[in-house]
């Protein structure tokens, strides 16, 4: 014969504790939105200030090299010399010195956004949201990669 | 026992909505919010392009080594 427990104190504890994952299991649901709300990542750190302006003086030896086609947009948020002919051969070593450069500011500058917004593990994202960007906006003329291939807007 | 086992489930579920939680929080990726932080960082980046021509006249008159004369010849 059994007996029907009737609100004996473990049963009390017991709601205590459903209350409590319920609680729990409303603020996980609650938590993307909060994120979401804010709308923006942090940018203007010490770090990334000097990285961007690091690009920005390079950019303007970079910009004929874009618009000769010897350097091109990559597809994963690099520059790449895509057309070493286009480079007379005594410029070739400041040219590959001026890509190397560019590509450890760029990666340097997609690992401190995500440092900077507490995400570390965000960087490949962040990569991948420049490196579609980045194409997107070069001007008509420029060289960039997509499949594969190297195609002029 | 009937009790104990049902505190058992409760605990259970506790600890699963915790690691769900957690689980949320880091799955989740900004992406129109990085897209607009890359833009921003994008536009300044090659909005010296205009600037830099203008500064060319500036250029250093020292040494023709390749390391410096990162140009095509125009």
């Amino acid at each position: 014969m059994r007996m029907k427990p009737v609100a004996t104190p473990s049963s009390a504890r017991l709601r205590q504790l459903a209350l409590l994952a319920a609680l729990l299991c409303g603020a996980a649901l609650f938590q993307p939105a909060v994120v979401q709300a804010q709308g923006n990542l942090e940018i203007n750190t010490p770090a990334i200030a000097s990285l961007r302006s690091s690009m920005q003086s390079r950019h303007a030896q970079l910009a004929p090299l874009y618009a000769s086609g010897a350097i091109g947009l990559a597809a994963d948020g690099s520059i790449a010399l895509r057309d070493a002919a286009a480079v007379p051969l005594a410029q070739r070593a400041g040219v590959n010195n001026l890509v190397a450069a560019e590509n450890a500011d760029r990666s340097a500058l997609y690992r401190e956004v995500a440092r900077a917004n507490q995400h570390p593990e965000w960087e490949a994202d962040i990569r991948n949201t420049f490196a579609t960007r980045w194409i997107e906006r070069a001007p008509a003329g420029w060289w960039v990669q997509r499949g594969g291939q190297w195609t002029q807007k | 026992m009937f009790t104990s086992r049902l505190r058992l489930l409760a605990m259970a579920l506790l600890t699963a909505s915790t690691a769900a939680a957690c689980v949320t929080i880091n799955i989740y990726f900004p992406a129109a919010a990085a897209e607009k932080a890359a833009d921003r960082i994008i536009d300044e980046v090659w909005q010296a392009r205009e600037a830099g021509k203008a500064g060319k006249a500036s250029q250093p008159a020292a040494g023709a080594d390749s390391a410096t004369a990162a140009q095509p010849e125009e």
